[in-house]
């Protein structure tokens, strides 16, 4: 076997891998949207059912018994509005570490990565207890500021590896003609990273979208999410696959959409610091 | 610069509509169950008949629901005004005044509820709680297939019957298995099942002075029945089954007998999710030496937080919801084998419910014949037939049932998992302060 032949088997083993990890990874979300479309008895049926007559009845269920639209819009505000915060916070946060990195840079990165392997649940009580004195139990805006921080560390570290990709002379040359420290993050940082800064605000989407945790334990009726929604799906006593797996897909959907439009970008900005 | 003025402000928009509570609004905790769900779709005719009155649902996975309810009780976070709770928690949490005692009118018939729901959501003749549904449990089995191994079972089986009857329905080939029972760890899980077995073998969880006795001969015996019952003639797997994954698998005609809640017989005849819906036939729980404390008593009961500053509002909801009214207005919606059952006396003296339901007999037979306050062979400080009424018996409760799951896949013997779980238990009564 000769260079280039070696070259294509290797080539085509990759391809071949990545087709199998792409499979095994989407498997469950077809399974799920396929689960949507039976019936409770064909959900539970073994061997499992492939072909089926679908039915709609189970969407038409939530859409009778919940306040879809309500779920989704608290999903929309709080994801964004925590990103938001997050990125009002980790910008300048980032610019001081890769710009003006002192002794301890290193090891305030680290400390703030390790807060993310507290489990949740040790400040579930201390937490509850502050939202219920403020008075900010099953409000947006307790989400907002939580889902804020427990994204902190991660847009931090995000971001501060892509400016560190920056020049410094750039930004050298922007004080010399006497650019204002709020300036030179806003038109010069950000711009230049354009790319990694929209990536990482699409992650922290992604992944306050899909938390469940806080959005279940602090609120009610109100400002609940659409995880939410989907654990109020699971029954203690009756069979609820289908409609579970009906609320899972019509949860999923619109961050599915918002990935298939942004993953351009999301690819492009993840790989920025790799290549470079 | 713009489209971040035009995102801020989108957001202040939006995080402005946080929650407020308007008075009259009430906020009502719940499961996911078939019955709960209907009394949302009903909710409408409440709020009619009691105009200036609203009702807001906040449905939770059952666990999220006891932690949550539990977190906002002791803290008084007034973040429900009804809530859903179960007979372990009514009793405790009326003690240490957590739960506004319920007191209806004379419409509202109190005589009518069960006595064993009534004594078992009461402290001290008080009740707390009212029950929405409630359940036992008993045998559902596939008479087809006793019948075709010239079998019978009889109304009262011992497990002796029952041991009997799974080994000649077993059939491996064709995926058919003899007996179907709990084996996911928990103390509303396995050990729910476990303790009326073991009841029925004599066991207990306490003696007089609240030692633990999981090491009792009689505890070794029952588990010993149990594991070897799964082994030999159970589905694989059965460890990670709870009430759920039995269910899915009775519909799908693989299991021959279930012994569970008196509340999956509406689900197994139900032709729309059972491929064996005219095939099942009921018996009462098993016993062995005794038959106290053989079958387990359950209610789902609505209740009122004393943090709630809408108890009144709250209460005539509790007494609509609870009501006969209510009943006929469900039987009126959706027809009598769809009320909910186990909580009043005159369901079950209605024909036509009793038309509807064939499991009715056998059902209220189970709910009778539970008695809370004397549910095992020797005497006990506590009440409870699948629990016992203690706040630690939850934490003590679930840590055993992880020692059963763990002896039912053959990790540890039955031997090793009782002294497991009387360590465990042991040390957390001591830790307190029982003795």
């Amino acid at each position: 076997m000769n260079d280039t032949q070696r070259a294509l088997w290797s080539e085509r083993a990759a391809i071949t891998a990545a087709w199998v990890a792409g499979i095994l990874m989407f498997f469950p979300i077809f399974w799920m949207a396929l689960t949507s479309f039976k019936t409770e008895l064909e959900a539970i049926a073994v061997p499992p059912t492939i072909i089926f007559d679908p039915t709609l009845e189970n969407f038409s269920l939530i859409q009778e018994r919940t306040d879809y639209t309500g779920f989704a819009w608290n999903s929309i505000i709080t994801s964004v509005g925590g990103t938001a915060l997050a990125m009002a916070i980790a910008v300048p946060a980032a610019y001081a570490m890769a710009f003006f990195p002192g002794r301890r840079t290193k090891d305030v990165l680290l400390w703030m990565l390790s807060t993310k392997m507290l489990p949740a649940v040790g400040v579930l009580m201390p937490i509850y207890l502050i939202s219920q004195k403020l008075g900010l139990l099953d409000t947006r805006i307790v989400l907002v500021v939580i889902y804020a921080m427990i994204n902190l560390p991660i847009v931090i570290w995000l971001l501060f590896t892509y400016f560190r990709e920056i020049p410094k002379e750039i930004l050298e040359a922007s004080r010399m003609d006497g650019t204002s420290t709020f300036n030179e993050i806003v038109e010069i940082v950000i711009p230049l990273s354009w790319g990694g800064v929209a990536s990482t605000a699409l992650l922290s989407i992604v992944l306050l979208w899909n938390e469940a945790f806080w959005s279940i334990n602090l609120t009610s009726s109100d400002a609940g999410t659409l995880t939410a929604l989907v654990a109020s799906f699971s029954s203690p006593e009756g069979l609820f696959w289908s409609k579970l797996s009906a609320v899972s897909t019509a949860a999923c959907a619109p961050i599915v959409v918002l990935g298939w439009f942004c993953q351009k970008q999301l690819v492009q900005g993840l790989t920025f610091g790799a290549v470079k | 610069m713009k489209s971040l003025r035009s995102i801020a402000l989108g957001l202040a928009i939006g995080l402005g509509g946080a929650a407020t509570t308007a008075a009259g609004e009430l906020t009502i905790a719940t499961v996911n169950n078939g019955h709960m769900i209907e009394m949302q779709k009903l909710t409408s005719v409440f709020e009619e008949a009691n105009p200036g009155i609203t009702v807001k649902w906040v449905t939770l996975e059952e666990g999220v629901l006891r932690q949550r309810v539990t977190t906002d009780i002791s803290t008084k976070g007034g973040q429900f005004d009804v809530m859903t709770i179960g007979m372990y928690e009514a009793p405790i949490w009326g003690e240490r005044g957590w739960l506004e005692p319920l007191e209806f009118g004379a419409d509202y018939g109190v005589d009518d509820i069960l006595p064993a729901m009534r004594g078992g959501l009461s402290h001290d003749g008080t009740l707390y709680a009212a029950p929405f549904y409630g359940e036992s449990s008993m045998v559902m089995y596939r008479k087809d297939l006793l019948d075709a191994a010239g079998m019978d079972m009889p109304d009262n089986p011992t497990w002796g019957h029952v041991q009997d009857a799974a080994a000649a329905m077993t059939d491996r080939d064709n995926g058919v298995y003899g007996i179907c029972l709990r084996g996911k760890p928990g103390w509303g899980d396995n050990m729910a099942f476990l303790t009326t077995m073991a009841n029925s073998f004599g066991a207990r969880w306490f003696d007089e002075q609240w030692r633990p006795q999981l090491d009792s001969p009689a505890w070794n015996h029952a588990v010993s029945f149990y594991v070897d019952l799964l082994t030999n003639h159970g589905p694989p797997g059965s460890e990670a089954n709870s009430f759920n994954e039995i269910l899915a698998l009775m519909n799908e005609g693989k299991c021959g007998m279930w012994i569970d809640a008196t509340i999956a017989a509406s689900f197994v005849t139900d032709p729309g999710q059972s491929k064996v819906a005219d095939k099942i036939a009921f018996a009462q729980s098993p016993v062995a030496v005794t038959s106290r404390g053989a079958n387990w008593l359950w209610a789902w009961a609505l209740a009122v937080p004393s943090g709630t500053n809408q108890a009144d509002e709250a209460k005539t909801f509790i007494e609509w919801a609870t009501s006969r009214e209510y009943i006929e207005l469900v039987a009126a919606t959706n027809g009598w084998g769809s009320v909910p059952t186990g909580t009043r006396t005159s369901t079950y003296e209605n024909r036509n419910f009793l038309d509807a339901a064939l499991f009715a007999e056998a059902e209220l037979k189970a709910i009778l014949s539970a008695d809370p306050s004397n549910s095992t062979q020797d005497p006990t400080p506590y009440t409870g037939v699948q629990f016992a009424a203690i706040p630690e018996f939850q934490a003590i409760g679930i840590a055993v049932g992880q020692q059963m799951t763990a002896a039912l896949a053959g990790k540890v013997s039955v031997a090793e998992a009782l002294e497991n779980a009387q360590d465990i238990a042991d040390r957390e009564m001591r830790k307190a302060g029982y003795y």
